[in-house]
């Protein structure tokens, strides 16, 4: 059974649950058994080396993969929303446009506004998408994907193609975001940091498997526990590959 | 859902703050490589140019009246037709026909183009017979639609149609076949229905493809039109101009081209318009 049930509601205790989740391009196998679970209201951070299949693994969350074979069991809960690399806003239409899309409520259009507000966009709903600054843009993508009440949140490396300084900013805007609306999240991302700034659990994938799992406690995230933090981060590293503790 | 705002922005936009407006304005000139910001009504400036020519050629000579009558002479022409009302109304026939040809040719080909464009099925079915009819020319089919329809106006219009609807459908195709992948994806993780995901993403992405179609069109129409009306019919621009020629009325053939080129004109400018009122998201070179 391959199934993405939309309409299954998720098992009581998990936002999330993938069972032996197989994904494949070809004769090649790029997903070899993946189990993941994902507690409501949890942020949960896929980290591994490029190429390993962490954006196989979340486009089959988000059942974007009609084309792809493979086999495995996956519930996700009934509102899912993705947040892509690129913004993806539609060119032709506005900012506020772009926030409601899909939206059916008769009230989608006071609730895009604040959507906007919360993300600081707040009298752009007008403009066109590329009258917009790159963050700009992105924080319209996480207004259009917030302001559905997602049960779950799926980035696939969100802010990659942001500078560092817009980078950090957008991390807090994310925490206060997620703090406000309680999404249970999966942010795939290549910046060990940002999974240990923003993450509760920090996943990583290797050779198309779970290869280890680490919890994140709030001291460490915050380098509160700075000890904490610098040998989380070394072990991140050495379960990437990575020799050496410098960036 | 608070609205509180996680970002600031500044309340007034600096660059239109009238104080630091006329402060001074020093600024590195780079090498610009596109034309430039558009300017209103530049486009009349070939059209003048031509018509300064002709007059200046006529008024010195070097233009025999017999080969192409002078611009005054047309003007005046133009004049005595209006007033004994045979320019309105041949003209009103014309407009009728092209009107009637390119609307339905607009319907028919944005249809075909969205039909084809979107179901395997009907591209399968669609797509042969009109890269077909696009190898035929336009103007052979007419002996066939003379025997059908005889030569009253729906083979008229069914000429102009004919010829209208292929660009719109292969413009049309094109620019819905070439709608990004991403924006599909996108509309299914935010649940949009078939009808919304239509609305929202394939007709505005196929908005480009089909006024590049429209434009062709256009042209098009007046070009058939200007063929059945020559070849037979009893009223009409083209009828009367080649009344003209039996007669050896050189003004009034030129005053017939004059209008045709007005029309021509007119039409691609407001086709221009509606383009770039319709498209006004896009970022170009044509600005
Ligand atoms: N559409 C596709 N067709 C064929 N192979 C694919 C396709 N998409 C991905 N792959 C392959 O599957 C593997 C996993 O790709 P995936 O995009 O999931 O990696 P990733 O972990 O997200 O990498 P990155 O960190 O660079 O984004 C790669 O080897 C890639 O070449
Ligand atoms: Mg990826």
């Amino acid at each position: 059974m391959a199934a993405h049930p939309g309409g299954l509601t998720a098992v009581a205790t998990n936002a999330v649950s993938v069972r032996n989740l197989i994904r494949g391009f070809g004769p090649k196998g790029v997903l070899n058994g993946v189990d993941l679970d994902i507690a409501p209201g949890e942020f949960v951070a896929l980290l591994g080396p490029s190429g390993c299949g962490k954006s196989t693994l979340l486009r089959a969350l988000a059942g974007l993969d009609h084309d792809v074979k493979g086999s495995g069991v996956i519930t996700v809960p009934d509102r899912v929303s993705v947040v892509f690399q690129d913004s993806r806003l539609l060119p032709w239409d506005s900012v506020l446009g772009n926030v409601t899309l899909g939206l059916r409520e008769h009230d989608a259009e006071s609730r895009a506004r604040n959507a906007l507000a919360e993300v600081g966009l707040a009298g752009r709903e007008k403009s066109w998408p590329h009258e917009l600054s790159g963050g700009e843009q992105q924080r319209v993508a996480l207004a259009r994907s917030l302001v559905r009440e997602p049960q779950l949140l799926l980035a696939d490396e969100p802010f990659g193609a942001l500078d560092a300084l817009t980078r950090i900013k957008m991390h807090g805007l994310l925490q206060d975001l997620v703090a406000l609306h309680r999404p249970a999240v999966l942010l795939v991302t290549h910046d060990v940091d940002e999974a240990i700034a923003l993450a509760d659990r920090i996943v990583v994938l290797d050779h198309g498997r779970v290869a280890t799992v680490r919890t994140v406690t709030p001291d460490v995230s915050t380098a509160v526990d700075a000890a904490g933090h610098e040998a989380l981060r070394r072990d991140l590293l050495a379960d990437l590959g990575v020799v050496g503790t410098s960036h | 859902m608070s609205a509180a705002p996680v970002l600031e922005r500044p309340a007034v936009e600096p660059h239109l703050d009238p104080a630091l407006a006329a402060g001074e304005d020093v600024r590195p000139t780079g090498r610009r490589l596109g034309p430039g910001r558009r300017r209103r009504l530049a486009w009349l400036l070939g059209p003048a140019a031509l018509l300064a020519l002709w007059t200046l050629a006529s008024a010195t000579g070097l233009l025999d009246p017999r080969i192409l009558s002078e611009p005054w002479t047309v003007v005046a022409t133009a004049g005595e037709l209006l007033a004994d009302g045979r320019l309105q109304e041949n003209l009103a026939i014309s407009a009728q026909r092209a009107g009637l040809g390119l609307f339905f040719g607009i319907v028919v080909g944005a249809l075909l183009a969205l039909v084809s464009g979107l179901s395997r099925v009907g591209e399968a079915l669609i797509d042969g017979p009109v890269q077909i009819k696009r190898a035929i020319p336009g103007l052979a089919l007419i002996p066939l639609l003379i025997l059908w329809f005889g030569i009253d106006e729906t083979m008229k219009v069914l000429t102009i149609t004919l010829g209208v609807f292929v660009p719109i459908y292969l413009q049309t195709h094109a620019g819905l076949r070439g709608i990004d992948l991403r924006y599909v994806e996108l509309a299914q993780t935010v649940g949009l229905s078939r009808t919304a995901f239509i609305r929202k993403v394939v007709l505005p992405g196929a908005m480009p493809g089909f006024f590049l179609g429209l434009r062709f069109a256009v042209t098009g129409a007046w070009v058939s039109l200007v063929v059945v009306e020559q070849i037979n019919a009893t009223s009409g621009i083209g009828y009367m101009m080649e009344l003209a020629r039996t007669y050896g009325q050189t003004n009034i053939i030129v005053l017939g081209l004059a209008v045709y080129g007005i029309l021509g004109l007119l039409s691609d400018g407001a086709v221009r318009f509606l383009e770039r009122k319709a498209l006004s998201w896009q970022r170009t070179l044509a600005g």
